[in-house]
């Protein structure tokens, strides 16, 4: 019984949120009490997805699944790589560079906020998609690598070796044995890499200064701007409707999180 | 014919393909990691304000961090009390609410779904917004203490004592994931050393100080680690909520190294912040690494 009502004080904020977004604008915060709205409006939906100047929301949210599902793509490419080579083709010096992988795993992004802004300014980067989108590709979040590794690790050598002595290639034994069998680790990374990329605030703020190419993480903060007008039903409405897409993969892909979670043991 | 097979055997030797293979790697640690850090480093002694050319003046930013700006020991203040008060009590909750889940069976599931979803979106501006206008004067917050009798009309975002502890809350409240992680090692400690000890005649909080916790310490240790590491660069939440109001109380060290470097214009001073915060973390974690023998299990 504690469990239960410590649970719905836990999800009280977010169902707030969405009652509060189906309310009548003006009176959001006199019925705060009450969580259920006397009636149902679609308003705030209707006049939040306007957007800012002539920008709608679905520019932002168009966007965001672009940066998501192009840095996500490149992760899951350049880990599944990196890993390979780590778990089943050791090199001279390979042993030094999963040291360096695991030491930039506990950096956080924030201390390279400066020193990146510096670089990709002098590469030009700045003001495009390209600092969300490029760096995944090299394989930069260690998280991932050794998630994957891990994983490599799991499958037995045996395979391998049947698969040499039929002829094959290193490359061919992880095109043809390693990558289908990554199934699973590709789904818990696809996942993570892809709440990452739709919740990342930072790097937007940092990096696009056009309203244009803004993703939904920013546009949301123009709501929160004091010099914008503040209509709360509509912020309301706008972020609810930007958890949609996390919430959606939360409930479908659960087993794989907690999963994900547990054998990883870190982050989150 | 004789070449092409030696070509070919070369890029098919084990190492070769390791390098290949890695390639993405080597070249992303080097473009996007070190090269990054290493301009850094140069422009932390510099005065550099973006547009025009760095000019260099030795260690004139490190000197003015740590002796002439209060701004930049009020933040540090604020990330310390920040990561040192809610990283804890977020590991405190997570172990507590494992404990008894664990002792559930039917309803589990349900329950471990219900506080990891918190996790999971916390990190979002979505979040941020509706935690800013839940703990305004006239938030919900307030409004449902008074609706159970209370008269509070107090801006818990406006005062100095309170408005970091918003921050705090809403850090705790993603105890979730943590959860999880000591859910996992809970099930695999041994059902045979609780069975012994109920033989010795030990009870509940008894297994729980001698079993359950030590075998937990090394998760504790690690997860301690990477959230302090987190909590002292915690950006978003400050950015959004507070903008490290009032009076610097809740102005993160991230937030700040933000403000010298965009608002500013102080890319130098921003550098230097980055690499102080570098060496910090570093120090911290081989100070930590030093405390393991006396208090965390050695499974070995």
């Amino acid at each position: 019984m504690l469990v239960f009502s410590f649970g719905m004080l836990m999800l009280y904020p977010l169902f707030w949120m969405l009652m509060s977004s189906f309310k009548d604008s003006n009176t959001i915060f006199t019925t705060a009490g009450q969580l259920i709205p006397r009636t149902f409006t679609l308003e705030n939906y209707v006049n939040g997805w306007r957007g800012f100047g002539n920008v709608s929301f679905r520019t932002f949210f168009g966007n965001s699944l672009f940066i998501a599902f192009f840095a996500t793509a490149g992760t899951l490419i350049s880990s599944a790589l990196v890993a390979y080579s780590f778990a089943r083709c050791e090199f001279k010096g390979s042993a030094l560079l999963f040291a360096a992988m695991l030491a930039s795993m506990m950096l956080p992004g924030q201390i390279l906020m400066v020193p990146q802004y510096l670089w990709y300014r002098k590469l030009g980067w700045v003001g495009g998609f390209a600092p969300l989108i490029v760096p995944y590709w090299f394989a930069i979040q260690g998280f991932f690598v050794y998630l994957m590794r891990n994983f490599i690790d799991g499958i037995p050598k045996d395979l391998d070796e049947a698969a040499q002595i039929d002829g094959c290639s290193y490359y061919a034994i992880f095109t043809r044995i390693i990558l289908p069998l990554m199934r699973p680790a590709f789904v818990t990374s696809g996942i993570f890499s892809f709440i990452w990329r739709w919740d990342d605030f930072m790097s937007a703020l940092l990096y696009i200064n056009k309203t244009a190419l803004y993703p939904v993480a920013l546009a949301l903060k123009l709501f929160a701007d004091p010099s914008s007008s503040s209509d709360y039903g509509a912020m309301f409405a706008m972020a609810a409707l930007s958890l949609v897409p996390v919430v959606l993969i939360f409930f479908v892909f659960q087993r794989q999180l907690v999963e994900g979670i547990a054998s990883s043991g870190i982050k989150g | 014919m004789k070449n092409y097979s030696s070509l070919y055997r070369f890029f098919n030797r084990k190492s070769t393909v390791g390098v290949v293979m890695c390639l993405p790697f080597i070249i992303g640690f080097c473009l996007f990691l070190a090269v990054p850090m290493g301009i850094s480093l140069y422009y932390s002694f510099c005065e550099y304000n973006i547009l025009s050319p760095a000019r260099f003046t030795g260690g004139g930013n490190y000197i003015k961090m740590f002796t002439g700006d209060k701004t930049f020991w009020r933040a540090v203040k604020a990330t310390f009390y920040f990561a040192f008060v809610s990283v804890p009590l977020r590991l405190i909750f997570a172990l507590a609410v494992a404990l008894i889940l664990f002792k559930q069976t039917k309803m589990t599931g349900v329950y471990r779904a219900v506080y990891y979803l918190p996790s999971i979106l916390g990190g979002s501006v979505a979040v941020s917004i509706l935690w800013k206008r839940m703990f305004a004067a006239d938030g919900v917050v307030n409004i449902l203490l008074n609706s159970m009798g209370m008269d509070i009309h107090f801006n818990w975002l406006g005062n100095t004592k309170t408005a970091i502890w918003t921050l705090v809350l809403l850090s705790v409240w993603q105890f979730g994931s943590s959860m999880l992680i000591f859910l996992s090692s809970m099930k695999q400690i041994s059902g045979e050393l609780y069975e012994a000890a109920e033989v010795d005649g030990a009870g509940g909080a008894k297994k729980f100080f001698s079993i359950t916790l030590p075998l937990l310490t090394p998760t504790i240790f690690f997860n301690l680690i990477i959230q302090l590491i987190g909590g002292f660069l915690a950006f978003t939440q400050s950015f959004i909520i507070t903008q490290g109001k009032p009076m610097d109380s809740t102005l993160f060290y991230a937030l700040y190294m933000y403000q010298q470097t965009f608002t500013f214009s102080n890319a130098g001073y921003g550098s230097a912040m980055a690499w102080v915060m570098l060496v910090f973390i570093g120090i911290m974690t081989w100070v930590l690494f030093k405390t393991k023998k006396f208090w965390v299990y050695d499974q070995g």
